[in-house]
């Protein structure tokens, strides 16, 4: 099974690889977010820095989303569905190798934001382990949540709607608790970090769990 | 020969006039009850009379998007053992989340009339109306993934699983005011616990909740029959369809 799952990241990571769109295109925008966020608060650095764990999970979700259903469009504009339903990859592996594809690529792009929110923020890290198991649980729920959603929309024509009306309520726990940890890692808020970071490990494991369970049901065709 | 029973007959039966008649006049009790003999609260004042309304709506939001979560598990169970392929399951889902979304939204619509009498505002960054409203948008995307056009067992099995993931987020609303602390007050009535209010009070709030029940429960049965028939009209536009391309085959030959 863990062949199965390097191998459909593998080949997302190619394409992507290939394309550069997250470098490219998706970091650069996410990017230009904060510098908006900026212009929304006044340049004001004492709320920048004060909701800049917010700020940092807002800018991931917008740029995942788009991640998400790209990873999707490339699957669904050549009829790659029926590759897979032929295939002898089970739906469990392809399932945990579209979501690690996808956490590869969340990762590079809080590679970039992560910098860009401490530079441009002017925030200081006080919990550099809080921070990264945060970001570490945060990122596995968003991509597991994201890959059930995006399936669901993959396809129809208004998944380009579709896909945030499903997905950003999901993800709200997510967004809630990784700010409130990171601002804990920023030493802004003295709440229990670790906490929020714990729920964001549950929300994962739950949603791994269906996902697991369920994708097989949303391949199959009619 | 169509399916689809005269326009006197569409979704009403016997049972269902009983039920619709009883939850009328049920409405009917529970308004009077509600504004005339339940007393005003010591603080609240008359503001209190809202909560006959938006307690119970929350309870059946919840009830029906549990009805929606099961049916939606045994749609993906017993869907290819079914003769008509777990639809039944999956129209009652879709008509339960219905009723939910709107029980769901009157709880927000009378939470925040309440909440400008007693808080002095209508929107609070409170966790339970926070989580109320993404759990009111979380099936409302739900709502619309099933209007979406596609394969009618297809589209219920997305939707099934769309459902269970959202119950997920169930139980989080329902307690997230005992994992935050927050102004919203604890639940006024539940099980194993000594309710927090008595008297005509606590009658009118129980009363309430089983008019309210009743309500939904009419509701649902008519948008299920609603469901059903727009299905057999879907079934049989498409056959007439194909009936229709059969015979300009058959002429051009």
């Amino acid at each position: 099974m863990l062949h199965e799952v390097l191998l459909v990241a593998r080949k997302d990571l190619r394409v992507e690889w290939r394309s550069k769109v997250t470098i490219g295109q998706v970091a650069p925008l996410a990017l230009l977010v904060l510098v908006v966020f900026a212009f929304a608060f006044d340049a004001n650095a004492r709320l920048l820095g004060l909701g800049a764990g917010g700020l940092f999970w807002v800018a991931v979700l917008f740029g995942g989303t788009l991640l998400i259903q790209r990873a999707f469009d490339l699957e669904t504009d050549d009829g790659n569905f029926d590759a897979f339903r032929m295939s002898t990859i089970g739906a469990p592996s392809l399932f945990l190798g579209k979501s690690l594809g996808v956490f590869i690529q969340v990762v590079l792009l809080e590679l970039v934001l992560g910098p860009g929110v401490v530079l441009l923020y002017d925030v200081r890290i006080d919990d550099w382990f809080l921070l990264l198991a945060a970001a570490l649980a945060g990122t596995v729920a968003f991509s597991v949540c994201g890959v059930l959603w995006g399936v669901m929309a993959a396809g129809v024509r208004v998944r380009a709607t579709l896909l945030p009306l499903l997905l950003i309520p999901v993800l709200a726990p997510v967004l809630l608790a990784g700010s409130r940890a990171f601002e804990t890692a920023f030493g802004v808020r003295a709440e229990a970090g670790w906490t929020w970071a714990s729920v964001m490990f549950v929300i994962a494991a739950v949603h791994t769990a269906i996902g697991v369970g369920t994708f097989g049901f949303l391949l199959e065709e009619g | 020969m169509s399916q689809i029973p005269d326009s006197k007959h569409m979704t009403a039966t016997l049972g269902t006039r009983i039920l619709g008649s009883v939850a009328v006049a049920a409405v009917l009790l529970m308004t009077l009850l509600g504004l005339v003999v339940s007393p005003e609260d010591l603080v609240q004042g008359h503001a209190v009379r809202m909560l006959y309304l938006h307690v119970p709506s929350i309870w059946i939001a919840y009830a029906a998007f549990v009805l929606t979560a099961a049916s939606s598990v045994l749609f993906l169970i017993r869907s290819r053992s079914r003769a008509d392929g777990g639809r039944h399951h999956d129209r009652l889902a879709g008509s339960a989340a219905e009723v939910g979304v709107l029980f769901a939204g009157i709880t927000l619509v009378t939470g925040m009339l309440w909440g400008r009498v007693t808080w002095g505002t209508y929107w609070q960054w409170d966790a339970r109306l926070t989580t109320t409203v993404l759990l009111f948008v979380t099936y409302l995307g739900y709502l619309a993934l099933r209007r979406l056009p596609a394969d009618p067992i297809v589209r219920g099995r997305r939707s099934a699983v769309m459902a269970l993931i959202s119950f997920v987020n169930v139980p989080i609303v329902h307690f997230s005011v005992d994992w935050w602390r927050t102004l919203h007050q604890k639940a006024s009535l539940s099980v194993g616990r000594r309710p927090e209010i008595t008297g005509e009070m606590y009658w009118t709030l129980l009363y309430s909740t089983l008019t309210v029940t009743v309500v939904a429960s009419w509701l649902i049965v008519h948008r299920y029959r609603v469901i059903r028939l727009e299905e057999l009209r879907d079934e049989e536009a498409l056959n007439a369809l194909i009936a229709s391309r059969l015979r300009e085959d058959d002429v051009g030959n």
